[in-house]
């Protein structure tokens, strides 16, 4: 029989490699453009196989800071909701500066993902680095799928993780060999 | 004496779980109105639940709320195995007790280190808050987390969980699974207990209401998961006479409805009426723990629920390994439930109060009708009240401590809008 309770690779709790860097992919898979953060975390692991550890998440923040735990370099994408054009990137590095409040649209009990990474900064519990890239949403509502506009959003936020792992992994030099 | 009108509005952000007002409109020293606003959208559950199956009801609900999807599960369950005529075995009720133990832990944590604290500390927020008292915020984050790992473990994962169904559960945890947990939750009756003695000394104002208290009272248990529903004013009925005595309204400035009982108006439900018609049922811990921070065998000041919460949350802690200790995994997960037809009615203690829910179904199971009361539709008109009198009592405060007042005594009912309320933008008006 199936087991009811298969645990997840891309859950928290499931443990990674600390030479690795990690993906946490933010968002609903249920209200379309939300989704983007999700959408862009498995290309990522599909893109970056061996390399990266990538988990999903709803956004709710006392979990993001236990997710990241640990880990190096922390990339994080999740759909924004802040007037821009559809698709727009926005990058922060969020060991140097503020994520803007308000940012991110969905949050549990208002207290998300702009939340989790300043109270992260006030216990003294941020990544060595963390790197957050927002993805402008443009349709919220209830359904599957993306918008084209943030689909091409996707596919830049994918190239240019792709390109923050190759600098991190370079920057750390030649890793000992996995047992 | 020239007329003077103060209005306090309070606009909210958008948000996917609620979006909530406030307005207070006070002329010549006298509260005129005073309008708990929750204008988000309705969201048609009950409708579409019509022509579902039965089995269905318990994932389809949960989805209603993220902070207390247990409570949507449970009530959900009951409701069914009522129409149904089947009675689950101690087993799985104790295994269910310990899946909800975990969602009252997660939910009161969350609720008074996460929001209601700062309002008595000073602080605009957490964050804030987290800055001057790193250990205590610690504190509460591993708190927390033992509730959602407990949900994991029993759930599936710690929102939404999926291992619930109609007549028990897909798959019961063996009893070694629960070994590590349980030191951890020894460890929670610890922090707990720190939470009690930390949020006793709170500034509180001096403020108490004449409840009607309802919740649910089970001989010989704190109420969470069954039990008849009870007031402090002599009620005492079935979960199936529910629609007997309480009514839903609609009024203009609210999407949600207002629950009132039938004869009386306004009740109120949650941690301070629980605490209140059941705190002999506490356990040893968590009655010492009530005493030292000197709350009394019923509390009516709205302002000390985060005492209650917090003596709730020991309560939950010491009430897991309880029923981890006892636990014997039932043997099948859950009981058969062929469906017939008929109506079911189901009552359990959600953090924030009684949820009630009621289905019709058919003979196969197809739902015809359902009814869902949440919390904090049944607490709206409460939370009016008590807005109304604490304003009136509190004219002297300067506008901004008017405002925050207000905003905390929204919070003492951990309402599912609170998330709006830590983000309103507040304008007082004085003509």
């Amino acid at each position: 029989m199936r087991d009811a309770l298969p645990h997840a690779a891309h859950r928290a709790g499931v443990a990674f490699h600390p030479q690795r860097a990690l993906v946490i992919g933010v968002g609903n898979a249920y209200r379309r453009d939300d989704a983007a953060g999700l959408v862009a975390g498995r290309r990522l692991a599909a893109a970056a196989a061996g390399r990266v550890t990538v988990r999903e998440a709803s956004g709710e923040g006392a979990g993001l800071l236990d997710a990241w735990e640990g880990a190096g370099l922390v990339i994080l994408i999740d759909a924004v909701h802040s007037g821009a054009r559809a698709g727009t990137v926005r990058r922060v590095d969020a060991r140097a500066e503020a994520v803007p409040a308000g940012f991110f649209r969905y949050s549990t009990h208002a207290f998300g993902v702009a939340e989790a990474v300043e109270l992260g900064r006030a216990l003294g519990r941020l990544p060595d680095r963390l790197i957050v890239f927002g993805i402008e949403g443009k349709d919220f509502t209830a359904g599957v799928g993306l918008s084209p506009a943030v689909e091409r959003g996707v596919a830049r936020v994918v190239r240019r993780a792709l390109a923050e792992i190759d600098a991190d992994a370079a920057r750390r030099g030649p890793r000992p060999q996995e047992g | 004496m020239t007329s003077r009108t103060r209005t306090i509005k309070v606009d909210a952000l958008a948000r996917v779980e609620g979006e909530g007002a406030l307005y207070v409109k006070i002329k010549d020293d006298q509260v005129q109105e005073v309008r708990l606003r929750i204008y988000e959208p309705p969201r048609f559950f009950e409708a579409f639940l019509r022509g579902r199956r039965y089995v269905e009801a318990p994932d389809l609900t949960s989805r209603i709320c993220g902070i207390c999807p247990v409570a949507y599960q449970m009530s959900a369950c009951a409701a069914m195995e009522d129409a149904c005529g089947v009675e689950v075995d101690d087993r799985i009720r104790a295994l269910r007790r310990l899946l909800y133990c975990g969602e009252w832990i997660e939910s009161h944590v969350l609720h008074i280190y996460m929001l209601h604290a700062p309002d008595f500390l000073g602080y605009a927020g957490v964050i804030p808050m987290a800055r001057d008292h790193p250990q205590v915020v610690e504190r509460g984050l591993r708190l927390k987390k033992v509730g959602n790992d407990l949900m994991t473990l029993i759930g599936g994962r710690e929102v939404h969980p999926i291992n619930e169904r109609v007549g028990g559960f897909y798959r019961a945890p063996a009893r070694r699974e629960f070994t590590a947990i349980a030191e951890r939750l020894r460890w929670a009756c610890d922090a707990a207990r720190e939470t009690v003695r930390w949020v006793a000394t709170f500034p509180c104002p001096e403020f108490t209401q004449d409840y009607e208290f309802v919740s649910l009272r089970q001989p010989g248990e704190y109420p969470i998961d069954r039990g008849r529903i009870v007031s402090d004013h002599g009620l005492d009925i079935d979960v199936r006479d529910y629609g007997d005595h309480f009514a839903e309204e609609h009024v203009p400035h609210s999407n949600a409805l207002h629950s009132r009982l039938q004869t009386r108006g306004a009740y109120c439900v949650g941690p301070l009426a629980r605490y209140s018609l059941n705190a002999d049922a506490l356990s040893p811990i968590a009655r010492d723990a009530a005493r030292e921070a000197g709350l009394g065998a019923v509390c009516r000041n709205p302002f000390q629920s985060i005492v209650v919460r917090a003596v709730e949350t020991l309560y939950a802690c010491d009430e897991a390994l309880r029923l981890i200790d006892a636990y014997e995994p039932p043997d099948p997960p859950a009981a058969d439930v062929p469906p017939r037809a008929g109506t079911g009615h189901g009552c359990t203690e959600a953090p924030r109060g009684i949820l009630y829910h009621r289905y019709t179904i058919d003979d196969e199971g197809g739902i015809a009708d359902a009814t869902i009361v949440p919390p904090t539709s049944q607490n709206q008109a409460q939370i009016e009240a008590d807005l109304r009198r604490l304003v009136q009592a509190s004219l002297a405060l300067p506008n901004d401590e008017l405002t925050w007042r207000c905003e905390q005594a929204v919070r003492n009912y951990d309402p599912c809008i609170s998330c709006a309320t830590h983000f309103l933008t507040l304008h007082i008006e004085r003509v």
